[in-house]
């Protein structure tokens, strides 16, 4: 490893009116280096990430790169200086090609039109040195998500830049593409690029970082080196207190079935799958990301007209067709992309709270407004969710108590049968571990759940039983008892 | 009888809380509004005629055509679409209603039912088409709105349906009291609308798929469902702005409503709906149309060119909306800064 320094930002401050967003941050990146930022939503990673990109200006402080002091004003001014960031959402544009995409701004230019034949090739052979199966002309909107992102990473990487910024790189990606996408960054830190690394998952520290930054409430906390800190010492370092029993789960046996299903099949993903669900469990969906999990929750939420197989709930055969029929059911569904499939983000946390459950309180036509906030604050204490007012819109709220909202959502809806896809995706750690701990409250009070992760650990310690599914199949059903890792990497990727 | 008591007086105080969000929210265009209404009191040329009594009726009951086109406009909107064929059947609809009555001798109820139901019928197949399938709003209402326009000047061959009968008239320029008629049905058409919008569950539901159409869905709502009433009502609206504005005219007229689509996208806009979707008020649309109307009238009033009145009239949307965009950016930095 090369140990040059690659950056610094030094004493970095930022406010916006009203708030210290950023207090006296100090951050270093060598080159060759992985090194992570941690911490909660709202700590300041993004802004600290934003000011490095130009998007925002410090208030104070300097950065240097290579030793040398910078100005970085614009998003112009940061390229320049070799800095890339591939942000969490993905930017591309759907309806251009990948080559397109890749050159865009900066096509290669033929007596004033663009030479789009250099511009596939070269397109193409940049994919194929990291060893990606894309075309160069498939259309973005054809390719899945984790392709897209790698698009993104090979794109950033084309600009020959020396600091490569990944936020949450992983949260939609599956296992082997997470293996693939460490792979190339190892390729690159050989290179001599420094990555920073942003991500809510512990687990990848150890796998790929060297070392790691903290930051709690816009202050910098401090900085280690990864192979010789504990997760414990990092959660602590992140909320400031001692996170006890970050799992909470009281494993319990022998409650009825309450749902059965039968050889469902969606013509598409899913192909005959067979499961059974008990009172007071929590089963797991484990699988890679394809393996028509989300597809099969939405046949048993009715968002899928057309499927086949047979659906017992309490033992009695039920038909659901649309999601109200299945709510009707007593099932609730708090889906995979919050943004895209659950929030309403100009809306209100009350306005979001009640929208499911609004015909239980209609006074004559309208709706009951006074029994409207009764049932939002119910939950918003419940959940313990954080929020200035439920007039807040929820699109300001963090990623944490957006999820809370939602899952507050479906609650409000008393179902025997929940269902959370991918419960704690982009939530920070402090509300993983209350939503493990309601989750586990809501078992122990008889409601049946269903919980499709990625995020192994919590799959492994909150799960009674868990289904691992593999091209549209369930390949296998792991107590409890016998769970590991290794156990659900065979099972799913066959 | 205590607690019936203490629910009466928090629903006094939900209403002024109301009043004090609708006048925080639309403050920029309330200002507009009074400045205008100001100014066109002190101008010399004005001041005489602009606030009395008879020209301000004059004034709403002008408004009235393009507020009832706008009421549906703004659930439309808020839902994420758009319906150009409202103007078409403000014709297709005062054509039909007048001609019920001079060529067939019917009732003046029933021709005046049969105006409402043409607009009605329109904005049903338009609902049915949006929401059965994936074609743009835009488009179909865009066809929608040749047809309907067609129509009319088939059925008229292109002139006028006259109707000289007194009774015929009491809707666009009778009065009731000493109110204008459309003025009355205006009110009751507004009220109607708001407590759809914020009172009732197809309000919430329009907001909410207006706003992510996919959560809603995911929701238990009928998505289709709502798209379905909402064009439904604005073409029962643009149906009621028809008779409305056939009565005021004295005849059914092909030509009647001609880009009055576009007026009533301007209020809504105006109002600060926004035009992604899921966002905006009914109560911003009133005060839209009455800055468009009042401006109308103000430019009459002072002799202004009616060449130079769309330029005007164009500036001063753009204005409005670039005032609103400030604000909006404005707020959304300090709400960032929270976080």
């Amino acid at each position: 490893m090369a140990n040059g320094v690659l950056l610094q930002m030094k004493n970095i401050h930022k406010t916006f009116p009203g708030v210290y967003a950023l207090k006296a941050v100090d951050f270093e990146l060598r080159a060759g280096e992985v090194h992570a930022i941690l911490g909660e939503n709202g700590a300041g990673k993004s802004t600290l990430i934003k000011i490095l990109g130009g998007i925002y200006t410090a208030d104070q402080g300097e950065i240097y790169i290579e030793g040398k002091k910078v100005d970085i004003r614009e998003v112009h001014d940061a390229q320049k200086y070799g800095i890339s960031i591939i942000h969490q959402e993905l930017v591309l544009v759907p309806y251009m090609t990948v080559a397109e995409n890749i050159f865009l701004g900066r096509e290669p230019v033929k007596g004033g039109l663009v030479n789009a034949a250099r511009m596939y090739e070269e397109a193409q052979r940049l994919i194929d040195s990291y060893g990606v199966n894309i075309s160069a002309k498939s259309m973005i909107r054809d390719l899945t998500i984790a392709q897209q992102q790698l698009v993104e990473i090979i794109k950033a990487i084309s600009y020959n830049s020396k600091i490569l910024v990944m936020d949450e790189p992983t949260s939609s990606i599956s296992e082997k593409e997470v293996k693939f996408l460490f792979e190339t960054m190892r390729n690159l830190t050989a290179k001599g690029v420094g990555i920073i690394y942003i991500s809510h998952r512990m687990s990848e520290l150890a796998e790929i970082c060297d070392r790691v930054t903290v930051m709690r409430d816009g202050s910098y906390i401090g900085t280690k080196v990864v192979r010789e800190t504990t997760n414990d010492e990092l959660i602590a370092m992140m909320v400031g207190r001692e996170l006890k029993n970050y799992y909470t789960r009281d494993f319990k046996k022998d409650g009825e079935v309450i749902l059965k299903c039968e050889n469902i099949s969606d013509r598409k993903m899913v192909k005959g799958v067979s499961f059974e669900v008990k009172k007071g469990e929590i089963v797991g969906f484990a699988g890679l990301v394809g393996a028509g999990r989300s597809e099969l929750m939405k046949c048993l939420f009715g968002l899928t007209r057309e499927y086949t197989g047979d659906i017992y709930i309490d033992g009695k055969k039920v038909v659901i067709r649309s999601p109200a029929d299945a709510i009707k059911q007593g099932i609730a569904l708090v889906p995979e992309d919050r943004k895209l499939e659950g929030l309403f983000h100009v809306q209100s946390v009350r306005f979001n709270s009640t929208i499911v459950v609004l015909k239980e309180f209609i006074r004559g036509i309208a709706v009951n407004r006074r029994k409207e906030e009764e049932i939002t604050q119910a939950y918003i204490d419940r959940m313990s969710t954080k929020t200035p007012s439920m007039e807040q819109a929820i699109g300001k709220l963090s990623g944490g108590n957006q999820q809370k909202v939602m899952i507050g959502r479906w609650l409000a809806t008393s179902p025997k049968i929940l269902i959370l896809d991918e419960p704690t995706r982009g939530v920070d750690v402090g509300a993983k571990s209350e939503i493990y701990a309601i989750m586990n409250d809501l078992a122990k009070s008889g409601m049946a759940i269903i919980m499709i992760s990625s995020e192994m650990p919590e799959l492994i310690n909150m799960s009674d039983r868990i289904y691992v599914m593999c091209e549209g199949r369930i390949t296998g059903c792991l107590n409890h008892e016998e769970v590991t890792q290794e156990k659900i990497m065979r099972l799913a990727a066959k | 009888m205590e607690r019936a008591a203490s629910s009466k007086k928090s629903n006094v105080a939900y209403l002024a809380n109301g009043i004090k969000h609708w006048f925080k929210d639309n403050l920029g265009i309330i200002i507009a509004l009074l400045v205008l209404c100001v100014a066109l009191s002190v101008n010399p040329i004005t001041a005489k005629t602009f606030l009395t009594v008879k020209n301000i009726f004059n004034v709403l009951r002008q408004i009235s055509t393009n507020l009832f086109l706008a009421c549906g406009m703004t659930m439309v909107i808020i839902l994420g679409g758009i319906d150009l064929s409202v103007g078409s059947i403000i014709a297709l609809s005062g054509c039909l209603a007048a001609g019920a009555v001079v060529r067939y001798n019917l009732p003046l109820g029933v021709a005046l039912l049969i105006g409402v139901l043409v607009g009605l019928t329109i904005g049903l197949f338009n609902g049915v088409v949006i929401s059965r399938t994936t074609i743009p709003p835009f488009i179909v209402t865009l066809a929608t709105m040749n047809i309907a326009k067609g129509l009319a000047y088939v059925y008229t061959g292109g002139s006028p349906v006259r109707v000289v009968t007194k009774e015929w008239q009491f809707l666009g320029a009778g009065y009731i009291g000493s109110v204008p008629t459309p003025v009355i049905i205006l009110i009751v058409v507004l009220i109607v609308t708001a407590i759809i919008m914020n009172k009732t569950r197809m309000g919430r539901y329009i907001y909410a798929v207006g706003g992510n159409a996919q959560a809603a869905e995911f929701s238990g709502i009928k998505v289709s469902r709502v798209k379905f009433f909402v064009y439904a009502y604005s073409g029962l609206m643009a149906g009621l702005a028809g008779i409305v504005l056939a009565s005021r005219m004295y005849s059914g007229q092909p030509t009647a409503g001609e880009g009055a689509e576009m007026d009533a996208i301007a209020a809504v806009v105006v109002g600060g709906t926004s035009m992604a979707g899921g966002y905006g008020k009914i109560g911003g649309t009133i005060i839209g149309g009455l800055i468009i109307g009042i401006l109308n009238n103000g430019l009459n009033l002072l002799n202004v060119n009616s060449f130079w009145q769309y330029v005007i009239k164009g500036a001063v949307i753009l204005l409005a909306v670039f005032i609103d965009y400030l604000r909006q950016e404005n707020k959304d930095r300090i709400k960032v800064s929270v976080k």
